[in-house]
């Protein structure tokens, strides 16, 4: 067993767990936060992604061991329950960028990353290049490009 | 996976004493190759020494004449860097290909070197450049370092702590991705120093990275695509599955190379 203390959109979390649990494991069953998903397991669709230290990251190859004394951000935590969602969130509702929902979550931090990497004004291609690593079977991702330029503009109007 | 103990030492020395004491050890740095072959249950190493909290690992700096890279220096500060940028852009361009943005977050030059998959990148750019790769213990040059499928010189008890890059003049990457893992089906590496030019190559070959002394020598007459009209390189040796034959990657070779030399010399 190890001992880990891990920041999870604020608020610290130690526990004492098997060095084999997955970050997406502790997220979703050990703090209940079941909005990054599990898809490939594999590292190649990006259900999983959340932050780890202000970057985009993939849960589902990730040690939680190895986020020890880090700060996780979910998509639980880019808005409270019962808050106005997030700018990237809404631009996600307002462009219908969603199907089934189940890639959201993984898109939405894939595209807070992208926006504070490279900006508020993002061209279709650079989001079609950097939404590589997250896999969407519904949508055919055009509403999803759509989604995310909106939301990067959006979010440089809260900054 | 398997069980395994984690430990995260705060110095070279210190990981390389766990290295050498425990049997069954294994340095883990991005583990984004690590990982899923451990959840695949292909390997299971006893003990997983993390580097990530090792001070000094992963710094990118211009020293003298080379740009030296900490071996725990991710993909995307490679590729983001201002002073590979200036220095060594196909280097940035490179390290801006591999994986996806949040794999590069966490994928390591250091890793992707100890490693040496046939279908990586960086193996393509220390074999081109030359660079030189300091252990722990050593430097070694490319032709010592790689030795095969997954195989390189590296003790039990090795670390790789970075990577010196001569600059070139005229250098760049191009990489044919193989469309789902995006994994090099053939990538090739050229670089024009004073003292020579170099081919290498990478996804095509069974045994890893490989330099094609034939273009070499074509180009360094002239470097120009043109010197490469009519070379081609022999299919035997080469890798041929699913994703495409050996006759295929030796076609995308000599194509590559040519579109290596013209963005170099853009």
């Amino acid at each position: 067993m190890a001992k880990v203390s891990v920041t999870v959109n604020g608020t610290v979390h130690s526990a004492n767990i098997d060095p084999r649990t997955l970050l997406v494991q502790f997220l979703r069953e050990n703090l209940r936060l079941t909005g990054t998903h599990v898809g490939c397991d594999t590292s190649q669709c990006g259900a999983c992604v959340v932050h780890v230290n202000g970057k985009a990251v993939k849960s589902c190859t990730t040690l939680t061991v190895m986020a020890d004394g880090a700060d996780v951000l979910t998509i639980e935590g880019l808005a409270a329950d019962g808050a106005p969602l997030h700018p990237m969130q809404e631009a996600f509702r307002a462009n219908h960028g969603l199907q089934c929902g189940f890639c959201t979550p993984g898109m939405i931090m894939t595209a807070v990353d992208l926006v504070n990497r490279k900006g508020n004004d993002l061209d279709d291609h650079t989001i079609r290049e950097e939404l590589e690593g997250n896999l969407c079977r519904c949508t055919g991702y055009h509403n999803i490009v759509k989604s995310i330029a909106a939301g990067a503009k959006a979010m440089s109007k809260s900054a | 996976m398997y069980e395994f103990k984690f430990s995260r030492p705060a110095t070279v020395r210190q990981a390389a004493n766990l290295l050498a004491k425990t049997e069954d050890a294994k340095l883990i740095a991005g583990g984004h190759t690590l990982v899923p072959v451990m959840k695949q249950r292909l390997a299971r190493p006893a003990q997983l020494i993390d580097l990530s909290k090792v001070e000094g690992l992963d710094t990118i700096e211009m020293k003298g004449r080379s740009l030296v890279i900490g071996a725990m220096a991710r993909h995307a500060s490679v590729a983001a860097s201002e002073v590979v940028k200036a220095n060594l852009p196909a280097l940035a361009s490179l390290a801006s290909m591999i994986g996806d943005p949040a794999v590069r977050h966490m994928g390591t030059i250091g890793g992707s070197l100890a490693n040496n998959d046939p279908t990586a990148d960086y193996p393509a750019a220390v074999m081109a450049l030359d660079a030189t790769i300091v252990t722990n213990k050593r430097k070694l040059k490319p032709e010592e370092f790689f030795q095969g499928l997954f195989t390189t010189a590296l003790a039990p008890d090795e670390i790789i702590t970075r990577v010196q890059f001569p600059l070139a003049k005229k250098a760049a990457y191009i990489k044919f991705r193989n469309q789902a893992s995006r994994y090099a089906l053939v990538g090739v590496f050229v670089a024009k120093r004073p003292s020579e030019v170099r081919v290498a190559v990478t996804g095509a070959g069974g045994d890893g990275v490989f330099r094609v002394t034939q273009f070499e020598e074509a180009l360094k007459k002239r470097f120009n695509p043109k010197s490469l009209d009519g070379l081609t390189v022999p299919a035997d040796g080469l890798n041929s599955d699913l994703h495409g034959s050996a006759e295929y990657r030796a076609h995308l070779i000599g194509v590559l190379a040519r579109r290596a030399v013209e963005a170099a010399n853009a």
